[in-house]
């Protein structure tokens, strides 16, 4: 611990593991760090069932879970919290995947879906909804019509010859001013109860999410990672350039179609649960590159760590100023913001 | 080679016929015939704008024709399986991106891209190409470095790396030695020539027109969108195509070393020689 080791390569030579013809490639590194997200999500998540205005003690939380708790306890947590932390594990995951899909197609960490108009987007639909008294239901698809709607606008105003991936940021960036803009003129010409409802909304929270949630979130991922999985590494040989990619044998315009749907629809119904999380999108991919060092946008992690932060995230708004809760788009800022510009710190050698 | 200077397209592994060529609206060039022979160092050479790259991309299915159709082993390239494209003909396109943090190893292993399936991601048959696409484009040593940290001669010489470890039989390649120094240019020509005398077919865009006269078994020359001349740069380098294509008047003598045409670009300012 006394002399610094010398910095490690960030990728390494490539490693797998055989069996007869087969073999997967494996990072020693990323494995490990996957475990410890997996094992860390838990951790939080047990952490968020126990705890609150009525604890319930882990042994009974685990109980319940499983199906054979003490009837109070079975209560807060199969009806009340359980579904609330699914909710945030399958948010977080939807909203790093979305942001890795479209950081590796801009190749650049601002073409999140939070900074290239879709969020926004989202927010659109979703206050249009709130000012005209929709219900829950009709808020979510509210969102999840604006953020296809402003994707499609974009990707059709960034098109040329294809979509570029500077051209898909500059559209969207603009794409977000502008629906902000509306988003803050929608609020100011509702009326007070509708703008503070959808001043709570735009936060992003997760505050009272039952089942009702967690089951769409669980059909739409089970679609779509699947998706993701099948386009991850066309994309990770797309960020060297289309030629690259195409002298390699992939589809670059099928690959980037499959990957623009799905990030999309992630982005959707992400918002559409949750709202628009600030920050999630923008911070996973990157926050999952640095712990992983591997080169690049990876999907698998930028999941593992939305689910972490967002989830831990959540915890954090619900115990900082207990009673009072704080929604947690709040607090994703602050502590991904956080954590990411550490990580930006040791970067430099 | 004696025959026609127009070959047959059928009778090499690539070709392409009737070839018109085009960005949008705009035509880059038309009616081009041509037949890269097998086993051949081909160079395209010609002035700036004049459609060499475009019909090195169109080769590469990188573009696909307005007209005509370029051929692969007898087959359609648009239509044959690009997976299975990219096990016989690879392609080093002008300018790729470097992953951010990539290692050598790393960035060449991805070279291995067309051999691998999701079941059979990292075989030892990955393994073998990619260290001998290391070794013979001299980059072992710089394996475990960091592809940024690289310099610019160093990096096209790893950028070779990753296209030779795709172990394609046809390599293509857009301008190798634009951005290097002449001591680089030469050192990626010589490595090209060596992959070319190991069995491979080259196809590069040079912008030097001694360098290719040096290097190229087969030159394309072309201007304005049209193949002017092809053939074996002893048989076809005159004053007078040099002229015609470059809009240059020069002398041509053997290169000392080579042997092969030396254009002696002649001098506006005459008045200066002695004598």
């Amino acid at each position: 611990m006394t002399a610094r080791p010398p910095v490690p390569p960030v990728s390494g030579r490539p490693r797998a593991v055989r069996l007869g013809d087969w073999s997967l490639r494996v990072a020693p590194r990323a494995l490990l760090v996957w475990v410890l997200l997996v094992l860390t999500a838990f951790a939080v998540a047990v952490l968020a069932i126990s705890t609150g205005e009525f604890t319930v003690p882990v042994p009974d939380v685990l109980a319940a879970l499983f199906g054979d708790g003490p009837p109070v306890a079975e209560l807060i947590v199969n009806k009340l919290r359980a579904p609330r932390v699914l909710t945030g594990l399958l948010v977080g995951a939807a909203f790093g995947l979305s942001g890795a899909i479209f950081q590796s197609l801009t190749r650049n960490p601002l073409g999140s879906p939070d900074f290239i108009g879709f969020s926004a987007g989202a927010s659109t639909g979703g206050i249009l909804v709130v000012v005209s008294g929709g219900s829950a239901a009709q808020i979510a698809a509210g969102s999840m019509t604006g953020c296809v709607v402003t994707a499609l606008l974009v990707y059709l105003a960034a098109f040329r010859r294809g979509v570029q991936g500077y051209r898909l940021v500059l559209v969207g960036i603009g794409a977000n001013a502008l629906l902000i803009a509306t988003n803050n003129y929608l609020l100011t010409r509702a009326n007070i109860n509708d703008a503070a409802t959808a001043g709570a909304w735009l936060t992003g929270s997760l505050g009272g999410r039952d089942w009702s949630y967690v089951l769409p979130l669980t059909v739409a991922l089970a679609v779509l990672l699947p998706a993701c999985a099948y386009v991850s590494r066309p994309l990770r040989m797309i960020e060297m350039g289309d030629d690259s990619a195409r002298a390699m044998g992939i589809r670059v315009e099928a690959v980037r179609a499959v990957a623009i749907v799905a990030g999309v629809l992630l982005c959707g119904v992400a918002t559409a649960a949750a709202g628009p999380v600030a920050f999630v999108a923008l911070a996973a991919p990157q926050l999952a590159r640095r712990l992983t060092r591997s080169p690049g946008v990876t999907m698998a992690s930028s999941a593992l760590v939305g689910a972490v932060l967002l989830t831990a995230a959540d915890l954090a708004a619900q115990r900082v100023i207990a009673p009072a809760q704080l929604p947690v788009g709040v607090l994703t800022a602050a502590i991904g913001g956080t954590y990411l510009a550490l990580l930006l710190r040791k970067d430099r050698h | 080679m004696a025959r026609s200077e127009l070959a047959v397209p059928s009778a090499t592994r690539l070709s392409g016929a009737g070839l018109t060529l085009a960005y949008d609206q705009r035509v880059v060039a038309e009616h081009l015939d041509v037949a890269i022979p097998d086993s051949s160092f081909t160079v395209i050479i010609g002035p700036n704008a004049c459609g060499k790259s475009t019909l090195l991309r169109a080769l590469a299915r990188m573009l696909r024709p307005r007209k005509g159709a370029v051929h692969l082993d007898g087959g359609l390239i648009t239509s044959l399986p690009s997976k299975e494209v990219a096990r016989r003909l690879g392609l080093l396109p002008q300018s790729s991106i470097v992953p951010d943090g990539i290692t050598v190893a790393d960035l060449v292993g991805r070279g291995r891209y067309p051999h691998q399936r999701l079941m059979r991601q990292w075989s030892r048959a990955d393994e073998t190409a990619v260290a001998e696409a290391m070794r013979a484009t001299d980059v072992a040593v710089l394996a475990d470095r960091i592809v940024d940290e690289l310099s610019g001669g160093q990096r096209q010489r790893v950028w070779l790396a990753m296209a030779l470890a795709q172990e394609t039989s046809i390599l293509l390649l857009d301008e190798p030695t634009t951005f290097l120094d002449i001591a680089h240019q030469i050192e990626v020509l010589d490595l090209c020539a060596e992959l070319h005398e190991t069995g491979r077919t080259m196809v590069a865009v040079l912008h030097d027109l001694n360098q290719a006269c040096r290097y190229a078994t087969h030159l394309i020359v072309m201007r304005e969108g049209r193949i002017v001349a092809q053939g074996d740069p002893s048989g076809i380098v005159t004053p007078e195509l040099v002229r015609q294509v470059f809009d240059l008047r020069c002398e041509i003598i053997p290169d000392p070393q080579t042997g092969t045409p030396l254009i002696v670009p002649e001098s506006r300012r005459r008045v200066r020689v002695a004598s």
